[in-house]
C-alpha cells in the first residue's frame, strides 16, 4: 500500500470507527496497561540493582523447573483438546442443524459455569475417595492417584480449555467446502489420502487457531492446577502468587509475570509464520 | 488432432435412488455411446444430477447397475473408478497451486514427477493457461478456475469425463467460449462426455445427443434436431425452443386428429398415442401471419384468427405474439420483407397442418 492511501485510510478512522473503538480503549488503558505497566516497573524497581529480581528468577532451580513445567502442562493440554475437538468440530459441521445445536450445547452449557465451579466438580471426581476411584474399586480394580497430579491438572484444564479449541475449528471447518472431498476421490484419492492431503491441510487454520488461544489461556491458568495439582504441579501463576500474596515480593512477583509474558510473546512470534495462510479459502464463486 | 484412444461407453440399467419416500431417480436406463458428447438436459429436481452423481459414485444407486465399457461399477468406490468430475462451483483445491491441482490425479495415480510435470503442462497448454501454473485458484477469474478444472479432470486420460453445469456460475459471453473450448476438447479427447445443464441452448450446441430428464425419469433421448421437430412428449416440446400450444376437445379423422380451438376446427396428423386431453404444438417458425382473408384458403392450411399483443422486430425476423378469441397465445416468427402488423391489428394465423404436432397434455405448460 503507499502512503498517501495509507494515511488517508488512517484519517478516516480517525474520523469514524476510532470512535467506536474508544470504551473499549479506556478500559483497556485504566484495568490493563496500568497495572501491567506498574508490574513491569516494580520488577526493575524493587531489588538492589534493575536486574536483580530476573537474577534470583534464572538462578532459582525451582523457577525454571517450574517455568518448564509451566509450557510442558500447557502443550501437553493443548495437544489433548486438539485430539478431543477435530473430531468433535467435525461432526458439528456436517450434521444437520438440530442435531448441531445439540453438539453446541454440549460445548457451550459448561462454559458458562465459573471455572471455579468447574474445577470443584473435578476435586469431587478425581480425589482419592471420589467418582472414579469408587467406580474403580466396585469394578475391582485399584485406585488411581488422580488429584494432587499433573494426569489431574490436565484433565481438568483440558475440559475447561475444550471449547476455546472446539469453537476456532468448527468456524474454519465449516467454511471447507465438501464438494472438494468429492473432487478428491474422483481424481482418484483414497479417502485417508483425502483426508490427509485435502480436508486437514483446510482445517489447519483453525487448528492453530485454537491451539494459540488454548495455549496462552493454559499458560496463565492458576485455580485449576492448584485445587487439582499438588506441589508436584504447581504451574508459574502460583509462584507469582505465592511472592506477592504470601512474601509480598512485588519485585520477583513481577519479574515472574514478566518473564512468563515474554516467553509468551516468543511464542507466539514462532506460531506466527504458521498462522499466515498463502491462499484464500473461497474458490471464487461462492 | 484426433485420437485413435476412444472413450468408454456408459450402460444406466433400470436405475433408481430413492431418498426415503422421495423418489429422485425412477428406473432410469441409458446408453451413452463409446467417444459421444451427452447433456442430461432438464429443470433443477429433474434427476440429472443424481443421474451423474450415481455414475460418478459419489451416491450409492437403490436399484439397478451401472457398466462403464462392461464393467459393472455400482461395487467400485468413486476414487477406483478413473472418471473425470468438472463440478459447477470448479472445486479446485485452495491450498495448492494451479500445477498441483493438476498434478494431484497424477500423484494418485503414482506417476513419476518428470512425467507429471510433463502431463500438467500439456493439460495446462490445452485450456491455454500455462503462465498460470504457480498460481493459487483464488488468484484466478471464474473462468480460469473452470479452465483449471477442465485441465485436472483430464489430465489423468479418463474414459469418461462428467461434467454439472460447469458454466452455470459463468457470464453468457465467457459462456460461449467455453463452450466451444469444450467442444474442441471432446474432439482432441475422444473420451465420452455427460455433461449436466438446465439450459437447453448449451445441450443443443454442444452435444451429440441430449437426454431429456424430467420428475426423476427420462422423457425423450435424441439429437437436438430429433427433440425440437418430433418431441415424444409435450414437456420436450416445450423444453427445447419455442412453442405455442392449441388445446381443445378433440376428434380423430383417419390418420389425422381434429382439434376444436373454440369453434375453429385444426388438424394434426397422427392420433392420439395415450388417453387424455391433446394439445397441438406449434413452432414460431412455422405459423405465418397474414392479414385476414388473404391466405390460401385451400382447405388443406390451418387458419385461426386473433389480435396481434406484441410486435418485436428482430431484425432478420419478425416475432408477433398473438392472442387468438379464447385467450391462448400464440407465437409466430416471419421473415422482415412481408407485411408489418402493429400491436392491436387483426390478424390470420395460418400453418401447414404437418407442421403441428399432436402431443398428449402431460400437465407440463408452464414448467418452462
Amino acid at each position: 500500500m503507499s502512503e498517501p492511501e495509507s494515511s488517508s485510510s488512517f484519517s478516516r478512522f480517525l474520523s469514524g470507527p476510532a470512535l467506536l473503538t474508544l470504551p473499549a480503549l479506556a478500559i483497556l488503558i485504566l484495568v490493563m496497561a496500568v497495572p501491567l505497566g506498574t508490574v513491569i516497573s516494580r520488577s526493575f524497581t524493587e531489588g538492589e540493582t534493575v536486574l536483580e529480581n530476573y537474577i534470583w528468577f534464572f538462578n532459582t532451580p525451582v523457577n525454571i523447573t517450574v517455568l518448564i513445567r509451566t509450557f510442558r502442562i500447557a502443550a501437553v493440554v493443548t495437544l489433548v483438546c486438539v485430539i478431543v475437538a477435530y473430531p468433535y468440530a467435525y461432526a458439528m459441521s456436517v450434521v444437520g442443524p438440530r442435531l448441531r445445536l445439540i453438539l453446541i450445547m454440549c460445548v457451550l452449557v459448561p462454559f458458562w459455569v465459573s471455572g471455579v465451579v468447574r474445577t470443584l466438580a473435578w476435586v469431587i471426581l478425581l480425589q482419592d475417595s471420589g467418582v472414579i476411584n469408587k467406580t474403580l474399586l466396585a469394578l475391582g480394580f485399584d485406585k488411581v492417584k488422580l488429584i494432587r497430579t499433573q494426569l489431574g491438572v490436565t484433565i481438568g484444564m483440558t475440559q475447561i480449555l475444550l471449547p476455546f479449541m472446539i469453537m476456532p475449528l468448527y468456524a474454519v471447518m465449516r467454511g471447507i467446502d465438501l464438494r472438494l472431498i468429492q473432487a478428491a476421490k474422483s481424481l482418484g484419492a483414497h479417502p485417508v489420502k483425502t483426508f490427509f492431503q485435502v480436508y486437514l491441510p483446510l482445517s489447519l487454520p483453525g487448528v492453530f487457531a485454537g491451539a494459540t488461544i488454548v495455549f496462552i489461556l493454559a499458560l496463565g491458568f492458576y485455580i485449576t492446577p492448584l485445587l487439582l495439582g499438588g506441589q508436584q504441579s504447581s504451574m508459574l501463576s502460583t509462584l507469582v502468587q505465592q511472592q506477592v500474596l504470601s512474601l509480598l515480593n512485588w519485585g520477583r512477583g513481577g519479574a515472574m509475570g514478566v518473564v512468563l509474558l515474554v516467553a509468551t510473546f516468543g511464542f507466539l512470534a514462532l506460531a506466527a509464520p504458521f498462522m499466515r495462510q498463502k491462499y484464500k479459502m473461497s474458490g471464487g464463486a461462492r | 488432432m484426433t485420437n485413435e484412444r476412444k472413450g468408454a461407453a456408459i450402460d444406466i440399467e433400470a436405475c433408481s435412488k430413492f431418498y426415503g419416500n422421495f423418489t429422485a431417480l425412477d428406473d432410469v436406463s441409458l446408453r451413452v455411446e463409446p467417444g459421444e458428447f451427452m447433456s442430461f438436459l432438464g429443470p433443477s429436481g429433474s434427476g440429472k444430477t443424481t443421474t451423474l452423481n450415481l455414475i460418478a459414485g459419489f451416491t450409492d444407486l437403490s436399484k439397478g447397475e451401472i457398466r462403464l465399457g462392461e464393467r459393472p461399477i455400482s461395487n467400485v468406490p468413486a476414487h477406483k473408478r478413473n472418471i473425470g468430475v468438472v463440478f459447477q462451483h470448479y472445486a479446485l483445491f485452495p491450498h495448492m497451486t494451479v500445477a498441483k491441482n493438476v498434478a494431484y490425479p497424477l500423484r494418485q495415480r503414482g506417476v513419476a514427477k518428470a512425467e507429471r510435470d510433463r502431463l500438467v503442462e500439456g493439460a495446462l497448454a490445452k485450456v491455454h493457461l500455462e503462465k498460470f501454473a504457480h498460481r493459487y485458484p483464488s488468484e484466478l477469474s471464474g473462468g480460469q478456475q473452470q479452465r483449471v478444472a477442465l485441465a485436472r479432470a483430464m489430465v489423468f486420460d479418463p474414459s469418461v469425463l462428467l461434467m454439472d453445469e460447469p458454466l452455470g456460475a459463468l457470464d453468457k459471453k465467457l459462456r460461449e467460449v467455453l463452450q466451444l473450448e469444450i467442444r474442441r476438447i471432446h474432439r482432441e479427447l475422444g473420451s465420452t462426455f455427460v455433461y449436466v445443464t438446465h439450459d437447453q441452448e448449451e445441450a443443443l450446441v454442444l452435444s451429440d445427443r441430449i437426454a431429456v430428464f424430467n420428475k426423476g425419469r427420462i422423457e425423450q433421448v435424441g439429437t437436438g434436431h430429433q427433440l425440437y421437430s418430433n418431441p415424444a412428449t409435450l414437456f420436450v416440446g416445450q423444453f427445447i425452443g419455442e412453442s405455442s400450444i392449441l388445446r381443445g376437445s378433440h376428434r380423430v379423422n383417419g390418420d389425422q386428429t381434429a382439434l376444436d380451438i373454440g369453434g375453429v376446427i385444426v388438424s394434426a396428423p397422427g392420433t392420439p398415442k395415450t388417453g387424455g386431453a391433446q394439445v397441438i404444438l406449434l413452432r414460431p417458425e412455422d405459423v405465418t401471419v397474414q392479414a385476414p382473408g388473404t391466405g390460401p384458403r385451400d382447405g388443406r392450411s390451418n387458419v385461426i384468427q386473433g389480435k396481434v399483443r406484441e410486435a418485436i422486430y428482430l431484425g432478420s425476423a419478425m416475432k408477433y405474439e398473438v392472442i387468438l378469441a379464447d385467450g391462448t397465445p400464440i407465437v409466430a416468427r416471419t421473415a422482415t420483407q412481408g407485411e408489418a402488423f402493429g400491436i392491436g391489428a387483426s390478424i390470420e394465423l395460418a400453418w401447414n397442418p404437418l407442421d403441428g404436432r399432436l402431443l398428449t397434455d402431460d400437465g407440463s405448460v408452464g414448467g418452462h
